[in-house]
């Protein structure tokens, strides 16, 4: 009677002791020649939502028998990760948080990638009257006296630093019930923007790649310099950490600027979106095209 | 609404299609929570069975102890298990072989242990404390040890214990927080279904999104119909 009653337990906890093995045994790569390198990628979430790190990446797996995680987080905490000697490289477009990482030692190489451009993507009812203005910095004062809504990244993540920069060049401490901080990723706040009728600031690639799938807001602002978004590629000081596979770090920032790699780069996104995502910007990629 | 059916459609067919980047998504999802839920059985159900039990002194405050811990963000224990292993924190500059590396399955279970184990616990201990007082009485004065009546005791508490059980998978399959944080959401070797659909979400693809959310409730179902057809075997 008791170890009848007992039975359903005790089923239930051989499943969970078979399921385990059984995936591990699904799981397992057949016949492998060589266990690959392991490379621990900590970049921001644009690279990996845009589709960019899926273009790019396997050609350079098959090639050094390498195995790329990618760790897709905002640039904030992708900086934080490479200090804390969690990844071996880093591409994150956060150009004066970058420079302090290099000059406090956290980082033994720093190389220019690309760029691609951020936008004011605003509701086409234009409350705060911004379309076509050639300054961002003019568009932010106009959206804040309008006190239009205007949802911010607020996460510290690159797009999010870029933003303040605008508002501090504009002279305005962003806040009030017309300015929400999201902390979530690109993609959220423009569903988010999207929802509420708001502006934000937008990476191109990330703008464009909602766009198609439905998204109302438009480009109400583009093309001001202080719009430029610089992608770096980082080697993680392998100081850190045993761990740190500070060759293959190389190898992929040699690979990632090499003028080949670079070209790859500079058709991303022209069949899908009809315009290119993100500009080469290397140094191999500056000499060969002066 | 028409997008949720279109998310359900696609769903349906990458799940019947074996689509394998579905599958092996879900073979994780199983894996990880499954082997989390083992461990937290084997911690859990003892601790619940002792805690609902035995008398002893400073038991109240473990026991709020516990049911603080069924309410523990899965993000902070994210960032505390992360802390814990990176390789600057505090065990993963040791260098031990038994400290599993962030951004790993290990990892990963070792977050949703942390999470689960309360759970198991809790529920144990509430199942445990509604057997029948005079059973453990009757079993000692025929000569039982503590462990033998304590077994007896579990025995007719097993109903809450399943409950126990699939409570403890039911919080810990479905989070998103710690998985993300620890695990790093890497193609092919951490991703699990609720990273997969915050990814997807992140992406604007929410017809995949919801799809994945689908297969989600879907497996959530089954157990809890499984755990069912368990209980009404019982009556």
């Amino acid at each position: 009677m008791h170890t009848k009653s007992l039975l359903p337990l005790l089923m239930i906890i051989v499943l969970l002791c078979i399921l385990p093995a059984a995936c591990t045994a699904v799981a397992a790569p057949v016949g492998e020649a060589s266990e690959p390198a392991r490379l621990i990628l900590a970049t921001t979430t644009s690279t990996q939502d845009s589709g960019l790190l899926e273009y790019l990446l396997p050609d350079f797996e098959k090639a050094y028998n390498a195995k790329i995680e990618v760790i897709a987080v905002g640039s904030g905490q992708a900086l934080q990760t490479g200090k804390d000697g969690n990844a071996d490289v880093l591409l994150v477009h956060s150009p004066a948080a970058e420079k302090t990482f290099m000059e406090e030692g956290h980082g033994v190489r720093r190389e220019d990638v690309m760029y691609n451009d951020f936008v004011i993507a605003g509701p086409e009812s234009d409350p705060a009257k911004i379309n076509g203005l050639t300054s961002a910095v003019e568009a932010f004062k106009a959206i804040a006296s309008a006190q239009a809504l205007f949802v911010s990244r607020g996460d510290d993540s690159g797009t999010h630093v870029k933003e303040k920069s605008i508002w501090k060049a504009a002279g305005i401490e962003p806040s009030g019930g017309w300015y929400f901080q999201a902390g979530d990723s690109m993609g959220a706040v423009l569903a988010m923007s999207d929802e509420k009728s708001a502006y934000t600031l937008s990476d191109r690639a990330t703008y464009l790649a909602l766009a198609k799938k439905g998204l109302a807001l438009k480009v109400m602002v583009e093309g001001d310099p202080v719009l430029f978004n610089p992608y770096g590629v980082i080697a993680v000081n392998p100081a850190k950490s045993a761990k740190i596979n500070n060759g293959l770090a190389n190898r992929f920032i040699d690979w990632i600027i090499s003028v080949p790699v670079q070209e790859k780069i500079a058709h991303f996104g022209n069949e899908k979106f009809g315009q290119s995502l993100f500009v080469p910007d290397s140094g191999p990629w500056k000499a060969a095209n002066p | 609404m028409q997008q949720i059916w279109q998310g359900i459609l696609q769903g349906l067919r990458l799940l019947f299609t074996g689509d394998p980047a579905l599958w092996r998504i879900i073979l994780l999802s199983a894996k990880v929570s499954g082997a989390a839920l083992l461990i937290s059985a084997v911690m859990g159900i003892p601790l619940g069975a002792i805690l609902g039990l035995v008398k002893f002194p400073g038991k109240r405050l473990i026991q709020a102890a516990i049911y603080t811990g069924m309410g523990l963000p899965p993000v902070v224990v994210g960032l505390a298990v992360y802390l814990l292993l990176s390789r600057n924190g505090i065990l993963g500059p040791l260098n031990l072989p038994w400290v599993p590396e962030l951004f790993t399955v290990p990892a990963m279970v070792l977050a949703q242990v942390i999470l689960a184990t309360p759970l198991v616990a809790g529920y144990t201990m509430t199942a445990v404390a509604e057997v029948d007082p005079a059973l453990r009485l009757q079993m000692q004065s025929l000569g039982a040890s503590h462990a033998q009546s304590l077994l007896a005791v579990l025995r007719e508490a097993h109903l809450g214990v399943i409950v126990a059980l699939v409570g403890g998978l039911g919080g810990i399959i479905s989070e998103v927080g710690a998985v993300m944080m620890v695990g790093g959401n890497v193609e092919g070797s951490t991703r699990v279904l609720t990273t997969a659909i915050m990814l997807e979400t992140r992406r604007g693809n929410f017809d995949l999104a919801i799809g994945l959310g689908f297969v989600l409730l879907l497996l959530a179902f089954l157990i809890n119909v499984g755990a069912a057809h368990l209980l009404g075997k019982e009556h």
